[in-house]
């Protein structure tokens, strides 16, 4: 695995072409799926890429609700990413069409015709360039109910825009700008992960009688396939989903960047750490409490996205997780995101949270022990024949007595604790002083 | 030309009216419905101010900026006061004649050129001075344009480039343009006018650079191919997001007039970029604020897929300067002489007379709107055809200069060959050269580095060291 993703990260930018080692797959997740699901018909799967998953939400938002739209810079013809392909010719051009090149008006339009009781599906050529409709969406949209005291509303409206890198796309086709509308009271924010995830997503985005800002993850369009059912099926908004089950650290994510995580949490397993993944799927309103269960559990939290680490969702999470989960906490809460940079073309590889970025994140595998310093070197080594509290961070007032430690011991044990038990777990230490994996 | 002339008369005579107007008013405080004085007169201003005389002054230069419109199509009533309205803005006549204006003029704005389809000059053009060597470097900077397009769409299908975008069709309305600039002027480009760099002297190997993101590369290799800027060719860095720069422009003429040089803004933009507010805002801010800047929007027919009878239903861009209280024109975009002749006019004006032009050139996007794209999949091949071989604006300036003799067919072979010859050495040269080391990531997101990257850069570089597969290893450490 691990030499499969970083010969697809040599490729990466070495054609500028980007590699199946970021396709999700989501076969544990199948058979939840469809249980989802009220009343299912004979599931009938098929494989399917990201964009055509999309496509035929679409399809199916526009032939089970005659007042649905669907309209944005070229989806005509299908879009610059082919979603919309198709969609024209069946359902009309009057139902389907070319707006003039202005987000600004795209959304209002869009808000407009959702205040008269339509489902108004806007597509937003790049999320890059969605901030001419930033005030739209925020002022408008967000508040349309609100402040006419639920007189009106623009709830039928769906914001739908391509997201995140992709491997070449320099500043302006790469940003993940999803933060920004996170502090937006009225609005919902949702990313899926995957195909099946998307068209599920997408019908509930487009059915929920709030607006919605869709953010599509653009890498994964055609190269995360997966079986995604025929029929017209909906998964729930505001609810998270732990789609790889562990107990010794919970990650946290949305996107394309669960393909990443899954990846770095197969490394951290195969080192005896055991990773319990959740997709959030839903950034605001969002499931605090399925993260915050898993967090009892694991006493853990590291949150990625490839948006940049300042000001991004990450700090959100983090902060209601602290909030809830203090005494819990067996380490900081990590974040393992974008740089605070704006989104470099040659330096996307360095700019990117890698898989390694999590796997090796210190709160992943240091151990810290808050009461160290009261402690004397020959008593712990008397005590402790093959046990120790080991904390690395250079930040805290262990550091110096831990790496003692580290050098006095061949072996270096790790100790987890939690509320009912003792978990040990045996990590080799590689050099004196460095903790190796 | 000629409409051009027609409107300055009209506006001098609407000048002189107005100025009679206003100096009716202020000498006999013969006021409208806004009062008897200048003072009342202010009062009565839909505006609060603290400082009237000001506004005052504001006001009434606006008035003069917009008072060239003819105030078609109404009768044109009397002076009578009682027929109209004294509004802020300038007088309104009263008519008892319900009528709207109507959506569109009867024919279309007409498109001035000087040379036909063959390069033949047509009868009766007035042509500006053109010397030898001003219609040869022309000619020069077309076709090479053309090779580089050639080159550098057939290495981004090679895969040697992440991506480019061609100028295809639009070489006379790029080349032309920035030929009847001066190098002071400031451009401000949408993506698809390098041409402009490559009169100002950007040298082959510069724009390779860029392409490649090499260390060479001014924009340290942070942008994608094609996003070209040069401080000392006085082109600003090109931008993705459309339309962003038009505003920009306003505020650099603006700079320029009040430094008082002899040098104009010039910002270009697609038809599709437009319908951008900041399309409109960048117009009105320019005629209120009497900026010296010359918009020039190269309508090639399509955004990407959408063609302009989606994009727009007025008379293409030209007639939106007339709403705004711009001056406009419309030109083949094809034809590199009027193109020429148009914009150096335009330049002229937009100085001396410390205006914003608008001018609007017809063209046509001959190739896909980038590697990204085929465009065959939403428009006729016949159209790209048409436009690639009878409307070719390349060809036809070669007829125009051949035909005065400036040219042949063994100057063409060796020009061809040698631009070539050039473009593969620069990309191999280009190709060679390492990318910009990983520090130039986080310089200049700031002046200076602060703290949160000094410290994401020091963790980065401890990352790299322990995981070195996962970086590119052309990229300087
Ligand atoms: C604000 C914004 N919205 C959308 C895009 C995506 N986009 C890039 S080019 C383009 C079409 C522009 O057409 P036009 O202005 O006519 O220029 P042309 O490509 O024809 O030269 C679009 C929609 C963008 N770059 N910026
Ligand atoms: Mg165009």
């Amino acid at each position: 695995m691990a030499t499969a993703l970083r010969s697809f990260g040599r490729r990466r930018w070495v054609n500028g072409s980007v590699c199946r080692g970021r396709a999700f797959s989501t076969n544990t997740t199948c058979d939840k799926l469809i249980q989802q699901d009220n009343n299912p018909p004979a599931p009938t799967p098929k494989s399917l890429n990201l964009y055509s998953a999309i496509n035929q939400a679409l399809h199916i938002a526009l032939e089970t609700d005659p007042r649905a739209y669907v309209f944005g810079e070229d989806v005509g013809f299908g879009g610059v990413f082919r979603c919309t392909t198709g969609l024209a010719d069946r359902f009309g051009k009057s139902r389907v069409f070319n707006t003039p090149l202005c987000e600004q008006g795209i959304v209002g339009f869009a808000i407009g015709l959702a205040a008269m009781g339509n489902r108004a599906i806007a597509e937003i050529q790049f999320a890059d360039y969605i901030f001419p409709a930033f005030d739209q969406i925020v002022n408008e949209a967000a508040k349309f109910r609100y402040r006419s005291g639920n007189q009106f509303n623009c709830g039928g409206l769906t914001v739908r825009a391509p997201y995140g890198a992709v491997g070449h796309g320099g500043h302006y086709h790469s940003q993940s700008p999803e933060a920004f509308f996170c502090h937006v009271p009225g609005i919902k924010v949702v990313i899926p992960r995957s195909p099946r995830e998307a068209k599920g997503l997408l019908l509930s985005s487009i059915r929920d009688p709030n607006p919605v800002v869709f953010f599509e993850p653009k890498w994964l369009y055609r190269l995360s396939v997966e079986d995604v059912p025929e029929h017209d099926y909906m998964l729930p908004l505001s609810e998270a989903e732990v789609i790889r089950e562990g107990s010794d650290i919970t990650l946290v994510g949305w996107g394309a960047q669960l393909s990443i995580m899954e990846q770095a949490c197969i490394d951290a397993e195969k080192e005896g750490i055991s990773c319990e993944l959740i997709d959030l799927k839903t950034l605001i309103p969002w499931d605090k409490e399925t993260v915050e269960a898993s967090v009892r559990k694991t006493g853990r939290l590291l949150i990625s996205h490839e948006a940049p680490v300042t000001g991004g969702f990450g700090a959100e999470i983090s902060a209601s997780i602290v909030e809830r989960c203090f005494l819990r906490l067996e380490a900081p809460v990590a974040r393992v995101c974008g740089l605070d940079t704006p989104f470099p073309l040659v330096f996307e590889p360095f700019y990117m949270p890698t898989k390694n970025k999590v796997s090796s994140s210190p709160m992943l595998i240091t151990h810290f022990v808050l009461c160290a310093e009261m402690w004397n070197l020959e008593l712990i080594l008397a005590i402790y024949t093959t046990l120790v509290f080991a904390c690395l961070d250079a930040g805290t007032g262990c550091y110096k007595i831990n790496c003692k430690l580290l050098a006095a011991q061949k072996q270096l044990w790790f100790i987890v604790k939690s509320d009912q038990n003792v978990n040990l777990y045996h990590i080799q230490a590689s050099k004196e002083g460095e903790l190796g994996r | 030309m000629a409409i051009l002339l027609r409107r300055s008369t009209s506006v001098l005579q609407s000048l002189k009216h107005k100025l009679g107007f206003w100096s009716t008013l202020s000498l006999q405080s013969s006021g409208g419905v806004f009062g008897r004085s200048r003072d009342q007169h202010l009062v009565s201003f839909p505006y609060n101010s603290s400082s009237p005389n000001i506004l005052w002054i504001g006001r009434f230069a606006s008035t003069v900026a917009v008072n060239h419109l003819d105030p078609l199509p109404f009768s044109d009533s009397d002076d009578d006061q009682q027929q109209s309205l004294e509004f802020p803005g300038g007088k309104v006549t009263y008519t008892s004649e319900m009528t709207f204006i109507s959506e569109s003029q009867e024919k279309r704005v007409p498109c001035y050129r000087v040379l036909d389809d063959n390069g033949d000059l047509l009868l009766g053009s007035h042509l500006q001075q053109v010397s030898k060597e001003v219609a040869t470097k022309i000619y020069n900077d077309m076709v090479t344009l053309q090779v580089m397009d050639t080159i550098f769409y057939e290495a981004q299908r090679q895969g040697r480039l992440s991506f480019y975008l061609t100028s295809s069709g639009e070489e006379a309305v790029n080349i032309a343009s920035a030929a009847a600039l001066s190098p002071d002027d400031v451009i401000l480009p949408q993506y698809r006018e390098p041409g402009i760099l490559l009169w100002r002297g950007f040298t082959l190997q510069e724009f390779t650079d860029q392409l490649f993101g090499n260390k060479s590369d001014y924009g340290k290799g942070r942008q994608m191919p094609i996003h070209y800027g040069s401080k000392k060719l006085n082109y600003v860095t090109v931008s993705s997001p459309l339309a962003t720069q038009l505003p920009q422009a306003v505020g650099i003429a603006y700079s320029l007039k009040m430094d008082k040089k002899d040098a104009c803004a010039v910002t270009y933009t697609g038809d599709g970029a437009t319908s951008e507010g900041d399309f409109h805002a960048a117009l009105n801010f320019a005629a209120v604020l009497e900026a010296p800047v010359v918009f020039i929007c190269r309508n090639n027919g399509w955004a990407i897929s959408t063609n302009v009878s989606e994009q727009f239903r007025s008379d293409g861009i030209v007639v939106k300067g007339q709403a705004y209280g711009i001056r406009s024109i419309r030109v083949d975009g094809n034809d590199a002489l009027a193109v020429y002749n148009a914009i150096s006019t335009a330049r002229e004006m937009a100085i001396t007379e410390q205006r914003p032009v608008l001018v609007e050139a017809l063209t046509y996007r001959v190739g896909h709107h980038s590697t990204s794209d085929d465009s065959t999949k939403y428009r006729p091949l016949q159209e790209i055809e048409y436009w690639k071989t009878t409307r070719n604006p390349v060809n036809r300036f070669r007829n125009w200069i051949e035909k005065n003799g400036w040219w042949s067919d063994r100057e063409e072979a060796e020009l061809r060959s040698n631009i070539k010859k050039q473009l593969m050495h620069s990309i191999q040269v280009a190709e060679k050269t390492v990318k910009p080391p990983v520090a130039e990531m986080f310089s200049d997101v700031y002046d200076v580095l602060p703290s949160n990257l000094q410290e994401q850069e020091k963790q980065l570089r401890e990352t790299i060291i322990k995981y070195p597969k996962d970086y590119p290893s052309d990229v300087p450490l």
